[in-house]
C-alpha cells in the first residue's frame, strides 16, 4: 500500500518537521513494514508554470513531426535570458515540442530555462530543429508523476489559471511510504487505517474520514435482495443521477490516485477508487440504465457465465458469490464487476454507446473466505478481492457510499437520490475475554492492567472488567480474535524494542542422534578423501532414466511428480542423486575444472505402492496416532542417499612423478569409506546395473536382519551413458542408501587386544582362475589361517599367460601372525599359513605359485 | 676364527703382550682418525671394536693366562679398549658435527615446491553453516529434529494455523505433488518451510520441547542472483511452561553473539505469521559496521546498505492454536519459534554475491570453505 504523506497528514496532525523517514521509523516500530520512502520531486526545481498555447507552427522536413509553439506563461514569460531569475517580462515563450496531443488554446505545463526536472535534467534555452526553444512543454513522465494514460504532454483543465506554479498545482513534491501490509491487516490497505496507526504511534488524535453524516436507510432506495446473508452480511446501495458526461477528475484527485499507484480512468471510476483508497471499502458503480430490475446477491448456478470488466468470459462455480440483476450475474461479488453494466465515460461512448449519467453505488461486505476462494478459482486478484480477503470494516460501508455520492455530486454535478438501501444481517460485536495480566505473561514484562487497558482502547477496543477483561474489538480489526492477538497489540505499542533479553533453561539435551552424527562424519570423511560437496536440486526429467540406461521396469523409474514444476522438462523428483551430481560434474568440466571428485548426500523420493491422498485433519485437537500414520503413509519414501562422481586425475602429476587417473577402484573405495564411518560391514561383489560399465561395476550389499540386501553400486560409468550425458571419458560413480547403512552400522567399535609379542610375517602367492574374486580368496585365507592371523593384505596382482597359463592370475598376500601370550615359532606361523592356503585351495582352486 | 684358549699355558700369549696391545690400540685410533665419513667410521668401528676385532680377540685370550697374569693383562686390555671407545666416540662426534654442518646442508630441498597431489576436498558451506548454528543450540540443550521434504499439507499448513483459505497459503508459492494416477490432489507438497518439523516434534516428543530444525525447503521461485527454488532454513521451537517473548529475545541475542561476536544484538519488529502470535521480524546488528554507517555517508557499509541492521527472519510466540492442534494445552504451555534462511546468512557472513554460486556446485566456490565454518 502506497501512502502519500500529504494525504496522511489530512487525518493526523503530524508535526510539520517530520520527514517520510521519521514516519517510516515510527510505523515500523508500531508494526507496519514500511519498505521504502519515495521522495517525489526531490530534485525538482522551477520555474514550472501553467501556460496556454497561443500558436502552433508545424515544422516540416524532419524525421518526425515537430511543432514550434508560442505559449503564454503569464508573468513568468520572457525570463529566459535572465537565468533563474523568476519574474519575466510577460512575453510568450517560444518552445519546440515533439508531442501532438494538444491544440491552440490548451492549458499545458511549461518548464522554463533555469529549472531542473526529476533525474537532474537541467533546462536551458537551446537551439533545436532550427529554432531556439525557451523551455519545454511537459509530459507526466518528464515530471515523474506516473502514468496518466495520456501518453503525451499534460493538457490541464481549461479553467486552470495561466502562470500559476505547476509544482504546487500538480502536488509534485511529496513523500510516499510503501507499506507491505501483512495478511491480517486489511484495515491498513487504506489511508484511514494507516492514519490510525500513525495517530497511535504519535499519540495524536485521528480525524476519522469515515465519520460522516449518513442518512438512515429507507424504503425507496434501489431494490436489493440478498439471498445469501452468510456470504454478504451488508449491502448498501445509493443512486446518483445526472452526472455530467463531460466532467473529468480534478487534478488533486488524479494526483492522489497516481501517487498510490493507480491510473486515472474516468470520473466515476476514479471516485470509487479514491474512496476505496481512503476508507478501504471496495465500491462498485453500476450504470443504472444498464441494470435490469432488482440487484441480487446469491451463489452462482452451475453453468452460469459472466464476462468480467477485464473482458474475460468466466464459467462460474456453484460456490462463487455473484451480484445479479433480472438477466443473471452482473458481477463477481467482491472481486470484479461485469462488463454488461460497466459505466462508460464520454471518451468510450464514441462507438454508439451512451455516456453514463446515472449510477448505482454498491458498498457491500462479503465473506473473506468466499472472496478468497472465488479470486483463487478464477485466478483473478483485484484491489477489491485483496481487501475483502484480508478483512474490510463492515461498519464503513455506509460512510464509503456517502463519500462516493458526495464526490460525484461535487465533481460531476450529479444529484443524490434520497433513497438509501441497506441490507444488514444482524451480528453481535465480537468480544474476546482475556486475563488482564495475559500480555505480561506473553511478553515477560509487567505492564500492569492500566497500561493494558489503555493500549487496547487506543486500537479502538471497548474494555470492561478487572482481572478478567471483556474486550470488544473494533469493526475494522476482524483479525483480533484470540487473547494472544490482544497481547500483541499491547506489546507492539509498548515497543518490541523494550522487551528484556532473558534465556530459558532447557532440560539437558542428548546431543546429536547417531544418524545425524553419521551424516556429518560421512561428509567429513569424503571431504577428507578429496571430495567436494555439491548439493543439487532434486528436479529431474523422466528421460534421464533412459540416458542412464535403466531397464524399462527399473523401480527407479517410478517417480513422484509435481503438479506445477518450474520447468516442464523436469517434472519429477529424483530417485537417484546421480542425475544432479553428474550435471554438476559436467558443469565443472565445462568451466575448466577437469580433475573432479564430487559428493552429495540427500533425500530421494520413492512413491509407495499404495498411494493415498493425505487427508486434511482437524486442527482443534491432537490427531490420533492412526491419523498421523495415515498421513505419513501418503508421503513418498524419502531415504537419504550418498553418492560420489569422479573424473580426470585422482592424483595429479607433478614434480614427484606421474599422476593417476580416477578409476573404478576410487569409486568403490568411496563406498568403503562411507561404510567404515557407519561401522557397517559392506559386501562388494561384481554387479551390473544401469549407468555402470558392465565389467567395472561393484554391487554393494549389507546384511539386514539376516538377509542380504543390495544398497548401491560403484565403479566406472558406461561409455554410452558418458557419451549421452556429455561427460568425460572414464568418469566413475558410487551411490548407496545411507539410511540402510546406518541401520546395520555399529557406532561403538570394540577395542582389539594389543599383543606386544613380535610379529611373524609370511608371504604367499596364489594362482587362481582370473574370474575368481580376490575377496573370496582373501576370505578363505582369513578363515583358514585361524586366530593367529593378525592381518592380511593383498600386495600384488599379476597376470602372465606364459608363466601362469591362460586365464590365470597370481595374488600375492602378506600374512601377519601374532599371538597375545607368546612369541610364535616359525613352525607355528608356517602351519597357520599352510592351513590358510589349503582352505583357499579348497574354496577357490588356488594353488601356491611355484 | 680362533677359539678361546681354555688351558693354562705358561707361555705368554703373544696377543697380550703390552706392545701388541698398544699397537692394536694405536691402529684403531689411526683407523678412526682416517675415517672421513660416518659410513667409513662405522666400518672402522666394526673392524676395531667388533666381536672379531684384534682387541676383542685379545680379550678372550685373558682367560688362558695363569691367574697371576690375568689381572695385568685384563687391566691393559681394558685400558686399551677404553681408549679406543673414547677415540671412537670423539671421532663419531666430530663427523656428526661435520655432517650437521655440511652434509645436511647439501641435502637441502626446495620446501616451497607445491604438493597438490590429491587436492583437498570440502563440504558445502550451506551444510557447515547449518551445523554451526545447530551446534550453538545443541550446546544449550536443544536437540536437532528432522522431517520429510515431501510433506503432508496438514503438517505444512493446517496445523500451523494456515487454513485452506488463509491468504498466506496462496502466497506461499508452493510446489504441489501429483496424486495417484497423475491427479492434482495428493494432499502432499514440497515443504515451503521447516515449520512442519515443529509440528512433528510436538507430536513425537515429550514436553518440554526444545528443538532446532534445519533443512531444505522449496518455493516456486526461478533461480536468479537473489532467489532459488530450493533453499535451506533453520527453525527453532521451544515449548515449555512460562516461556515469554523476553526468552525469545534472549535466545536470539545469544545466537547472534555466538555466531558474530559478543557485542552483537537483535531487534524485533512487529510482523504477522499465522503460526506465531505475537509475531516479529528479527534483525541483527550489522556485524561489520555495528551501525556506525547509519547517517554517515563517509562510512558506507555494503553489508547492511548502511541500514545498521541486517534482516534475519521471522519469529514469535507459538500461536496457541498451533499448540492445540498438537494436543498441547495452551493454558499450561507457551512457546516461541524462529526461522531464517541459511543462504541469506551465508551471503552476508561470507560475502557471497550471487545465489547461483551456492547452487551450481562449482568446486572453485566450495573448496575455500573447507570442513567447518
Amino acid at each position: 500500500m502506497r501512502i502519500p504523506l500529504s494525504w496522511l497528514r489530512e487525518y493526523v496532525d503530524l508535526p510539520a518537521t517530520e520527514t517520510g523517514r521519521d514516519v517510516q521509523a515510527k510505523l515500523i516500530s508500531a508494526g507496519l513494514e514500511v519498505e521504502t520512502v519515495e521522495h517525489l520531486g526531490a530534485d525538482l526545481k522551477g520555474p514550472l508554470v501553467v501556460g496556454q498555447v497561443l500558436t502552433i507552427e508545424e515544422l516540416e522536413g524532419f524525421k518526425k513531426p515537430i511543432r514550434f509553439c508560442t505559449v503564454d506563461v503569464g508573468r513568468a514569460g520572457g525570463a529566459s535570458q535572465v537565468f533563474g531569475s523568476g519574474g519575466g517580462t510577460g512575453e510568450p515563450q517560444e518552445i519546440v515540442c515533439g508531442a501532438r496531443n494538444f491544440a491552440v488554446g490548451d492549458k499545458v505545463v511549461v518548464v522554463l530555462p533555469g529549472a531542473t526536472l526529476p533525474g537532474g535534467f537541467s533546462i536551458s534555452a537551446r537551439k533545436t530543429y532550427g529554432k531556439t526553444s525557451h523551455g519545454m512543454i511537459c509530459s507526466s513522465d518528464e515530471l515523474g508523476m506516473g502514468d496518466d494514460g495520456s501518453h503525451g504532454i499534460i493538457v490541464l483543465p481549461p479553467e486552470t489559471e495561466v502562470g500559476k506554479d505547476a509544482i504546487e498545482l500538480l502536488e509534485l513534491v511529496d513523500e510516499v511510504l510503501d507499506i507491505a501490509v501483512t495478511a491480517n491487516r486489511g484495515d491498513c490497505l487504506s489511508i484511514r487505517g494507516v492514519a490510525r496507526e500513525a495517530a497511535i504511534a504519535y499519540g495524536l488524535p485521528l480525524r476519522d474520514p469515515a465519520l460522516l453524516d449518513v442518512p438512515g436507510p429507507n424504503a425507496f432506495g434501489y431494490p436489493v435482495k440478498v439471498s445469501d446473508p452468510a456470504g454478504c452480511d451488508r449491502f448498501t446501495a445509493r443512486t446518483v443521477t445526472g452526472l455530467s458526461p463531460e466532467a473529468r477528475s480534478p487534478i488533486w484527485l488524479q494526483r492522489r490516485l497516481q501517487k498510490v499507484g493507480m491510473r486515472p480512468i474516468s470520473l466515476a471510476v476514479d471516485v470509487t477508487n479514491y474512496v476505496m483508497m481512503e476508507l478501504g471499502q471496495p465500491l462498485h458503480a453500476y450504470d443504472r440504465n444498464l441494470v435490469q430490475g432488482t440487484i441480487g446477491v446469491r451463489r452462482a448456478e452451475e453453468g452460469e457465465k459472466i464476462v468480467t470488466l477485464d473482458g474475460v468470459e468466466r464459467k462460474l462455480h456453484a460456490e462463487d458469490l455473484v451480484i445479479t440483476d433480472d438477466r443473471g450475474p452482473i458481477g463477481l461479488a467482491g472481486v470484479m464487476g461485469g462488463a454488461n453494466t460497466e459505466i462508460a465515460d464520454h471518451d468510450a461512448s464514441g462507438n454508439g454507446g451512451n455516456a453514463t449519467t446515472d449510477v448505482v453505488i454498491e458498498a457491500a461486505h462479503f465473506d473473506q473466505v468466499s472472496v478468497a476462494r472465488t479470486a483463487r478459482r478464477h485466478k483473478l486478484s483485484s484491489e477489491a478481492s485483496r481487501r475483502f480477503e484480508r478483512g474490510v470494516d463492515p461498519q464503513a460501508a455506509a460512510a464509503a457510499a456517502q463519500r462516493t455520492v458526495d464526490l460525484l455530486v461535487l465533481l460531476a454535478g450529479g444529484t443524490a437520490e434520497a433513497g438509501v438501501t441497506e441490507v444488514v444481517a444482524p451480528a453481535a460485536p465480537h468480544t474476546v475475554t482475556v486475563a488482564a495480566d495475559h500480555p505480561d505473561k506473553v511478553a515477560g514484562v509487567t505492564y500492569g492492567r492500566e497500561t493494558v487497558v489503555r493500549r487496547l482502547q487506543e486500537v479502538g477496543c471497548d474494555v470492561y472488567g478487572q482481572d478478567e477483561l471483556i474486550v470488544t474489538v473494533p469493526s475494522w480489526r476482524p483479525d483480533l480474535t484470540d487473547p494472544n492477538d490482544l497481547a500483541e497489540e499491547v506489546i507492539r505499542l509498548e515497543g518490541y524494542e523494550n522487551l528484556p533479553s532473558t534465556l530459558p533453561r532447557p532440560p539437558a539435551g542428548r546431543g546429536l542422534t547417531a544418524r545425524q552424527r553419521l551424516h556429518r562424519r560421512v561428509g567429513r570423511a569424503l571431504a577428507g578423501a578429496g571430495y567436494v560437496e555439491a548439493p543439487n536440486y532434486p528436479f529431474v526429467s523422466e528421460q534421464v532414466f533412459d540416458q542412464l540406461g535403466l531397464d524399462a521396469d527399473d523401480p527407479a523409474r517410478r517417480v513422484v511428480k509435481l503438479v506445477n514444476p518450474l520447468s516442464d522438462e523436469e517434472p519429477a523428483l529424483r530417485t537417484s542423486l546421480l542425475p544432479g551430481l553428474l550435471g554438476a560434474l559436467r558443469r565443472n568440466d565445462g568451466r575448466g575444472s577437469h580433475d573432479l571428485a564430487l559428493f552429495e548426500t540427500g533425500l530421494v523420493f520413492q512413491p509407495r505402492d499404495e498411494r493415498g491422498v493425505a487427508a486434511n485433519l482437524p486442527v482443534d485437537r491432537r490427531p490420533s496416532e492412526a491419523d498421523v500414520a495415515a498421513l505419513n503413509a501418503a508421503l513418498p519414501d524419502q531415504p537419504r542417499h550418498v553418492a560420489v562422481v569422479l573424473a580426470g586425475a585422482r592424483e595429479q602429476a607433478g614434480w614427484w612423478g606421474r599422476g593417476r587417473p580416477a578409476d573404478w577402484a576410487d569409486a568403490v573405495e568411496a563406498a568403503r569409506t562411507v561404510a567404515r564411518e557407519a561401522g557397517a560391514g559392506l559386501g562388494i561383489r561384481k554387479g551390473q546395473y544401469g549407468p555402470w560399465h558392465p565389467g567395472r561395476c561393484a554391487e554393494l550389499t549389507v546384511t539386514v536382519d539376516g538377509a542380504e540386501r543390495v544398497i548401491g553400486h560403484a565403479g566406472e560409468l558406461h561409455p554410452r551413458v558418458l557419451k549421452t550425458l556429455g561427460l568425460p571419458a572414464r568418469s566413475c560413480a558410487m551411490e548407496l542408501d545411507l539410511d540402510v547403512l546406518e541401520r546395520v552400522g555399529d557406532d561403538t567399535p570394540q577395542a582389539p587386544g594389543i599383543s606386544t609379542f613380535p610379529v611373524a610375517t609370511q608371504d604367499v602367492a596364489l594362482v587362481v582362475d582370473a574370474f575368481v574374486p580376490a575377496s573370496d580368496v582373501e576370505a578363505a585365507l582369513r578363515e583358514g589361517a585361524g586366530a593367529l592371523l593378525e592381518s592380511i593384505r593383498l600386495f600384488d596382482v599379476y597376470e602372465n599367460a606364459e608363466q601362469l597359463g591362460e586365464g590365470r592370475k597370481s595374488l600375492a598376500y602378506a600374512l601377519r601372525f601374532r599371538a597375545n601370550d607368546r612369541t610364535l615359532t616359525v613352525d607355528e606361523a608356517s602351519a597357520a599359513r599352510e592351513a590358510a592356503v589349503a582352505l583357499a585351495g579348497d574354496r577357490t582352486g588356488a594353488v601356491l605359485r611355484s | 676364527m680362533s677359539a678361546p684358549n681354555k688351558s693354562y699355558d705358561p707361555v705368554e700369549v703373544e696377543a697380550l703382550k703390552p706392545e701388541e696391545i698398544e699397537r692394536m690400540r694405536d691402529e684403531a685410533l689411526a683407523a678412526f682418525a682416517a675415517a672421513d665419513s660416518l659410513d667409513a667410521l662405522q666400518e672402522a668401528k666394526v673392524a676395531h671394536t667388533g666381536g672379531t676385532s684384534p682387541l676383542a680377540l685379545a680379550n678372550r685370550e685373558i682367560g688362558a693366562l695363569p691367574p697371576h697374569a690375568k689381572a695385568d693383562a685384563g687391566k691393559r686390555v681394558g685400558q686399551a679398549r677404553g681408549a679406543v671407545n673414547k677415540g671412537l666416540a670423539a671421532r663419531q662426534a666430530e663427523l656428526e658435527a661435520e655432517r650437521d654442518q655440511r652434509v645436511l646442508v647439501e641435502e637441502a630441498v626446495d620446501v616451497t615446491l607445491p604438493h597438490d597431489r590429491v587436492p583437498a576436498g570440502a563440504r558445502h558451506p550451506l551444510t557447515t553453516l547449518s551445523e554451526r548454528i545447530e551446534d550453538v543450540f545443541v550446546a544449550m540443550g536443544y536437540e536437532v529434529a528432522e522431517g520429510p521434504e515431501a510433506e503432508a499439507e496438514w503438517f505444512n499448513f493446517d496445523a500451523l494455523n494456515i487454513g485452506p483459505d488463509h491468504p498466506a497459503r496462496g502466497e506461499a508459492d508452493t510446489f504441489f505433488v501429483q496424486g495417484p494416477e497423475g491427479g492434482t490432489e495428493s494432499g502432499v507438497v514440497l515443504r515451503t518451510h521447516t515449520s512442519p518439523v515443529q509440528i512433528r516434534s510436538l507430536l513425537d516428543r515429550e514436553l518440554p520441547v526444545y528443538v532446532i530444525c534445519p533443512g531444505r525447503v522449496y518455493r516456486t521461485d526461478e533461480l536468479d542472483a537473489t532467489h532459488t527454488p530450493v533453499f535451506h532454513q533453520v527453525e527453532l521451537l521451544a515449548v515449555d511452561e512460562g516461556l515469554t517473548m523476553a526468552d525469545l529475545k534472549g535466545t536470539l541475542d545469544h545466537m547472534v553473539q555466538s555466531l558474530f561476536g559478543a557485542e552483537m544484538k537483535t531487534r524485533l519488529r512487529p510482523n504477522f505469521f499465522p503460526f506465531t502470535e505475537p509475531s516479529a521480524e528479527m534483525d541483527m546488528l550489522c556485524y561489520v559496521c555495528k551501525g556506525a554507517s547509519v547517517g554517515n555517508p563517509d562510512r558506507p557499509c555494503r553489508t547492511c546498505s548502511s541500514e545498521g541492521w541486517i534482516e534475519l527472519g521471522g519469529c514469535g510466540m507459538v500461536n496457541p492454536r498451533v499448540l492445540t492442534a498438537c494436543g498441547v494445552d495452551p493454558e499450561k504451555y507457551s512457546g516461541f519459534a524462529f526461522g531464517f534462511g541459511i543462504e541469506r546468512m551465508l551471503m552476508f557472513r561470507h560475502n557471497v554475491e550471487d545465489m547461483r554460486d551456492m547452487v551450481e556446485g562449482d568446486v572453485r566456490f566450495t573448496r575455500p570453505f573447507g570442513m567447518e565454518i
